[in-house]
């Protein structure tokens, strides 16, 4: 396999570089002395090590955000509240870790981009339309929408359907409450949540990785369950960016992808709704999207997952963890088929 | 080296000394940047998963390094580049090995859970064959495997490179949940490294094979 020729023997009779012609052999550094020798195999040593492990580290570090932001201490606490009847008492996920780890593909792919870029989001002026099948179809500016209810704590988990999780102290309102002030009609079946359209704010939708705007959407009975919660605050803070600011949906039951950031549009439909997902990938992810650790997504298994945190996986839960509220939604479904 | 007049090829090995061990110390920088990111926090929530992925794409860029030294070398006719191969194989497959742990560890060394992923699923399946194909490659990698074997059956066996870097590029492929692009620009560089070889190895009917530029239609007459 190896060429015995080398550049030297081509170019070996005359040196192009030495006009003067007394070096005949076109090889730097052969015939100096051997302390120049050694400095020019030490720079090249250097140079070489250099490009390769800084090429590699161009090539395959993603750093996690980890500024300022991670001596901030928890704005929230859960000794200044009572506990509320679905709140978990797991450890909550500190906030340094729940707003600089997400997955917001409108700001970019790497969980590190929603952190780094939401400041390009607008949240105020922020209007949400509601039409579709409601008797009180209107825009309405966010602020006046959330002083329609009394704001409440939920400390749920949050199950990603790439595998790890969080606990997060949500602050909001329930789905519920806002759908019967909204008087459905009869022939209301389903809820389709819109998120924002808008490139300058969202730099990420300028590409095509999903079809733009995100759509998502529960079916009626399922957004009325008192777990549904429309959250506009995390930590006892406002919502940042990063989180689905203005108004961002939770159902804690399904995966993350479920819970539609930046809402500006509720429709209330006879039809299921054509979910962002589930267009994206039919066969990966469904329109229930339940956490269910017995149905494997294609790819990768989802027996267990990560709490942001901890280094070992625990066990995912069925309807992570809410099976005893929820489960009855689903009776005499196949949840293999409606994954 | 102050001999009068050596010969080109005698001279070439200590002018080049360096190389290897440069190859060698700056394969392995990653390694000492991850630890120092792991401690001081700079790999985010969730480490486990970023040096997962990072010791993955070690492996996909030292692997696609090593199969381009010899294309490298036959379009250039540098020596260069043979000197090195072999390094960037073992710093490929040793990230690889050490993607392997990072994930076992990261399952609790569940067998079964372990084995499930093997067997059920096709990405975790990919990934495990690359390595499982790395493993003969590392160990047959002295000259004294080379000699054992005979230099035809070595380089035979070592073509394997090439099914397990393509495995470890689809291992990637599978692994990203939407934003393929980077995996698939690694897929098209394995695939015009397989090229260049493909079209060195077999070139036009008549073609003078001595000639540096392999592409076949150079010495066409």
């Amino acid at each position: 396999m190896t060429d015995p020729r080398t550049p030297e023997d081509q170019t070996q009779p005359t040196d192009p570089q030495t006009p003067d012609g007394q070096r005949r052999i076109l090889t730097p550094g052969s015939d100096l002395n051997p302390r120049r020798e050694f400095l020019r195999s030490a720079a090249m040593f250097t140079g070489t090590v250099a490009a390769l492990g800084g090429g590699l580290e161009v090539l395959t570090r993603r750093p996690g955000l980890s500024g300022a932001e991670a001596q901030a201490a928890d704005p929230f606490s859960r000794a200044d509240r009572p506990p509320g009847p679905y709140d978990t008492t797991e450890k909550v996920t500190p906030y340094q870790q729940a707003t600089t780890y997400n997955n917001f593909y409108e700001f970019g792919t790497d969980k590190s981009d929603p952190a780094r870029l939401a400041g390009s989001l607008k949240t105020r002026p922020w209007t949400v339309r509601i039409d579709g099948e409601v008797r009180k179809a209107q825009t309405i500016d966010i602020d006046t929408l959330q002083s329609w209810f009394p704001l409440e704590d939920r400390i749920y988990r949050m199950r990603c359907v790439e595998g790890w999780s969080m606990v997060m102290p949500w602050l909001g309102f329930p789905l519920a409450a806002l759908i019967r002030r909204l008087e459905p009609t009869g022939k209301a079946k389903y809820v389709q949540f819109t998120a924002l359209l808008d490139t300058k704010q969202f730099p990420g939708q300028k590409q095509q990785v999903l079809r733009w705007p995100y759509v998502e959407g529960l079916r009626l009975d399922e957004a009325l369950h008192p777990l549904s919660f429309m959250a506009v605050g995390l930590h006892g803070r406002t919502l940042p960016g990063q989180n689905g600011a203005p108004l961002r949906l939770v159902v804690p039951w399904k995966y993350g992808f479920k819970n539609i950031k930046s809402v500006v549009r509720i429709t209330l439909t006879e039809k299921q709704p054509q979910t962002t997902w589930a267009l994206a990938a039919p066969q990966e992810y469904g329109f229930y999207a339940n956490v269910n650790p017995a149905v494997p997504h294609p790819r990768w298994s989802q027996a267990t997952e990560r709490r942001i945190g901890e280094l070992g996986r625990r066990k995912t839960l069925p309807f992570n963890g809410y099976a005893d509220e929820v489960a009855a939604l689903y009776r005499g479904m196949d949840l293999r088929k409606n994954f | 080296m102050t001999r009068p007049s050596p010969t080109p090829a005698r001279r070439a090995p200590a002018r080049l000394g360096w190389l290897v061990p440069a190859v060698t110390v700056g394969g392995l920088l990653p390694v000492a940047v991850l630890v120092s990111d792991a401690l001081s926090g700079a790999l985010g929530a969730n480490p486990i998963q970023r040096a997962t992925l990072q010791t993955g794409l070690l492996t996909l860029a030292l692997l696609v390094l090593s199969l381009a030294c010899t294309p490298l070398r036959l379009l250039t006719g540098w020596t260069w580049p043979a000197r090195i191969r072999k390094t960037l194989g073992l710093l490929g497959f040793g990230y690889a090995a050490l993607h392997f742990l990072i994930y076992l560890l990261d399952h609790g060394l569940d067998l079964t859970l372990i084995t499930e992923d093997v067997l059920k699923r096709p990405f975790i399946t990919a990934g495990f064959t690359a390595l499982l194909l790395l493993v003969p490659l590392a160990l047959t990698s002295t000259p004294r495997a080379v000699r054992r074997l005979g230099f035809a059956r070595w380089t035979r066996l070592h073509q394997l490179a090439y099914v397990a870097v393509s495995l470890g590029a689809l291992h990637y492929y599978w692994g990203v949940k939407k934003d393929h692009t980077p995996p698939l620009i690694y897929a098209a560089v394995i695939a015009a490294l397989f090229l260049i070889r493909f079209l060195i190895r077999f070139p036009k009917r008549g073609h003078d094979r001595s000639g540096t530029r392999g592409a076949g239609r150079a010495a066409k007459s």
